[in-house]
């Protein structure tokens, strides 16, 4: 585990000169993730926003090796390339050390990249794939996706006058990437970014697939303001919307644990999507997604043994 | 030569995957389609066996197949899958990044008709779907060219002036599963003919890293597009090349097209894949009643040989080409719409023929029919069916 000193001296393979948002939060991300690569990497990315901003040809962010496929398939092209990798390692053609990471936004992994992981994880190739969950297609105009938590407000779920943004609950891509048998998977936000960095070192270090959903806010589509970014990535874990917690071979734990949970409305209010919520009509609104948070938050608590019964 | 030949009977799918064992791909990416298969089955054989050091991927979809092919492509390892007709039509976003990256892919296209409705048997408009994709596409006529073909493909591709993935095809089920005697070369006179690739560029470079599949703005896709263009612009010339040394090492000629009895004929026909084994029949038995019947049998369709094509067409009173597949709307089938523009300015009747579709029968009186047409001087615009019920 390297210390922040350590880290701080560590040559940045995610570099400034990106054509991100000021206060992108997934950018942040990137940065802090690959910080904790301490071999040669190959980074995927599936089309969005992070792809976009870092290799506007001719230029290029990354100063590892870099691949970028389509929308859909990065777990699967990085298997090309880690089988690649042993192809010739196991032919004695190549002698380096290499990380594999495959790098998605939540509609390329929760939604339309869900096949092409799914299999990447099944087949078990030495893998991270990291996701950074910014709960929406941010690029493409902040449209809904199955990422988006109840009642936000997005371009396809707008806060209309009968209905009031997003009505179903966010996708939990992390229980089904528990359901994987993935040996490891985790949860984690660059507000904590020790955690994240602790965890990123274990994934690269797990033998086999290990899967991180990483909170990323987007200042864009939360309509909050830029300098809040790491705020809210705090505040999701606070609340206990975003729980910290790693799954290592099954076996649950918590990372980090709220000294006091904080009401959800903490983290819903200042973000424009969910001004509406306010409003007196939809305080049932309200009300319904506390309880969601409160339910999955007691049940990963029971999860993680640290209460013993089952929350009904 | 005869040393390192060996005739044993394969079906085409078999064929194929004896090239693939000989070549012994570094990474190959598996997803099951009929009628491709077999093909898979028997070097999925080849890897648990050991009679090959690949690194199989036994992936979730096509479109996977193709992703991660493209991923152990750009690693700079040779990289092969295979598929038919959905599986094609799956991987058609792929298959455009693949070209456009200057991945030297090869991958066998067993053919089949397109759903819906389901049918799993031969027809072309699977290939004829991906002809804009910037692949090469060889075409097949039995089951020796297609382990011939197999063999080729990785010099072609893989040649630095072209540096294209390159797909070659073989008729589903009338070439994949009809067992042929063939003659296969021995595996290290295959070898040394593919020879060991060097990749030009690659992920796994630890001295150099590099960016792959970037964003490609106003200002440059254009300009990367010309550049394909310019792959496919050399692929003649190499197809060529690789085509002469093939001819040294086994006897067996390969160009863009073969000629059939066409020097002295009157009307021909233009026809791909299986069809043009029946059609030398024909060719023969019209020649025999003294008709001065030709045909031309197209090996390449992408790079189209236009200019060859209407070199070789110009002495001919018509021309019929025969399309296995459809293009609604148009006046007549790919083929024929290709080979309609080779001959512009050109004042020979060429009329448009669809047989074949979904694995229907071509049988030797549809191509006699065809001629049939052409002798008698009833070559006109109007597309026609061979074998149809109407």
């Amino acid at each position: 585990m390297a210390s922040l000193k350590e880290l701080a001296k560590r040559q940045d393979i995610f570099c400034s000169g990106h054509r991100a948002c000021s206060g992108c939060a997934p950018a942040i991300t990137m940065r802090q993730v690959t910080l904790a690569v301490d071999k040669h990497l190959v980074a995927g990315l599936s089309t969005g926003c992070m792809e976009v901003v870092s290799t506007i040809f001719p230029f290029t962010a990354w100063r590892s090796s870099f691949i970028h496929n389509a929308f859909e398939n990065v777990a699967a092209t990085i298997s090309g390339v880690e089988t690649a990798y042993r192809a010739l390692k196991k032919k004695g053609k190549l002698d380096a050390e290499y990380s594999f990471i495959a790098f998605g936004g939540d509609g390329g992994t929760y939604d339309i990249g869900l096949q092409s992981l799914s299999g990447a994880m099944e087949r078990g190739h030495n893998m991270l794939y990291l996701c950074y969950d910014n709960q929406g297609y941010m690029n493409t105009g902040i449209q809904r996706s199955s990422a988006t938590p109840f009642g936000a407000a997005t371009s396809t779920t707008p806060a209309g006058i009968k209905i009031a943004g997003k009505q179903q609950f966010q996708k939990d891509l992390t229980q089904i990437m528990v359901a994987h048998d993935v040996p490891y998977v985790a949860q984690a936000s660059i507000g904590f970014h020790r955690d994240l960095n602790k965890k990123v070192t274990k994934a690269l270090a797990t033998k086999g697939p290990s899967f991180i959903n990483v909170l990323s806010s987007c200042h864009r589509g939360w309509r909050i303001n830029p300098a809040d970014s790491l705020k809210y990535s705090k505040l999701g874990v606070d609340t206990c919307l975003w729980p910290l917690y790693e799954v290592v071979n099954g076996v649950y734990k918590l990372t980090y644990k709220p000294r006091e949970k904080k009401p959800l409305e903490e983290w819903l209010k200042g973000q424009g999507r969910f001004n509406h919520l306010f409003k007196p009509e939809n305080a049932d609104m309200l009300m319904t997604f506390q309880k969601y948070v409160d339910h999955k938050w007691n049940t990963l608590l029971w999860k993680c043994g640290e209460i013993k019964e089952r929350p009904e | 030569m005869a040393k390192e030949t060996a005739r044993i009977a394969l079906t085409g799918n078999e064929a194929v995957a004896e090239a693939l064992r000989q070549v012994n791909p570094d990474v190959a990416a598996v997803f099951p389609i009929t009628p491709q298969t077999e093909l898979m089955h028997r070097f999925a054989e080849f890897v648990n066996d050991g009679k090959v050091d690949t690194e199989l991927i036994a992936v979730e979809s096509e479109h996977s197949a193709m992703s991660a092919t493209v991923g152990a492509s750009a690693s700079g390892v040779r990289a092969i899958t295979a598929t038919s007709a959905n599986g094609l039509a799956l991987m058609w976003e792929v298959l455009y990044i693949a070209s456009g990256l200057r991945l030297p892919i090869v991958m066998p296209v067993v053919n089949r008709a397109l759903s819906g409705p389901l049918n799993i048997h031969c027809d072309h408009s699977d290939s004829m779907g991906a002809r804009d994709a910037g692949w090469i596409q060889i075409f097949s006529e039995n089951t020796q060219e297609a382990y011939d073909n197999t063999l080729q493909a990785f010099r072609i591709a893989e040649h630095k002036d072209v540096m294209l993935p390159t797909m070659i095809t073989l008729d589903g089920f009338i070439i994949s599963h009809t067992t042929e005697v063939l003659e296969i070369l021995d595996d290290e006179a295959a070898r040394r003919f593919v020879g060991e690739f060097t990749p030009l560029f690659t992920l796994l470079d630890p001295n150099q890293p590099i960016t792959m599949g970037a964003l490609d703005l106003q200002d440059y896709y254009f300009e990367h597009k010309r550049q394909q263009v310019e792959g496919m612009y050399n692929a003649p010339r190499v197809i060529e090349q690789v085509g002469k040394e093939f001819l040294e090492l086994t006897g067996r000629e390969y160009s863009f097209f073969e000629k059939y009895r066409l020097d002295d004929a009157e009307c021909a026909i233009i026809v791909m894949g299986s069809a043009a084994g029946t059609t030398k029949e024909v060719v023969d038995t019209l020649r025999e009643r003294g008709t001065r019947a030709g045909m031309i049998k197209l090996r390449v369709f992408r790079p189209f040989p236009y200019e060859q094509l209407a070199q070789a067409l110009s002495h001919l009173k018509s021309v019929a080409v025969l399309d296995r597949s459809i293009s609604f709307g148009a006046q007549g089938g790919p083929l024929y719409l290709e080979t309609k523009a080779a001959m512009y300015g050109k004042t020979i009747p060429i009329c448009s023929y669809i047989y074949g579709l979904g694995g229907r029968d071509f049988m030797p009186a549809m191509a006699e029919s065809a001629f049939n047409d052409l002798f008698e001087g009833k070559c006109d615009q109007q597309m026609k069916y061979l074998g149809l019920r109407e």
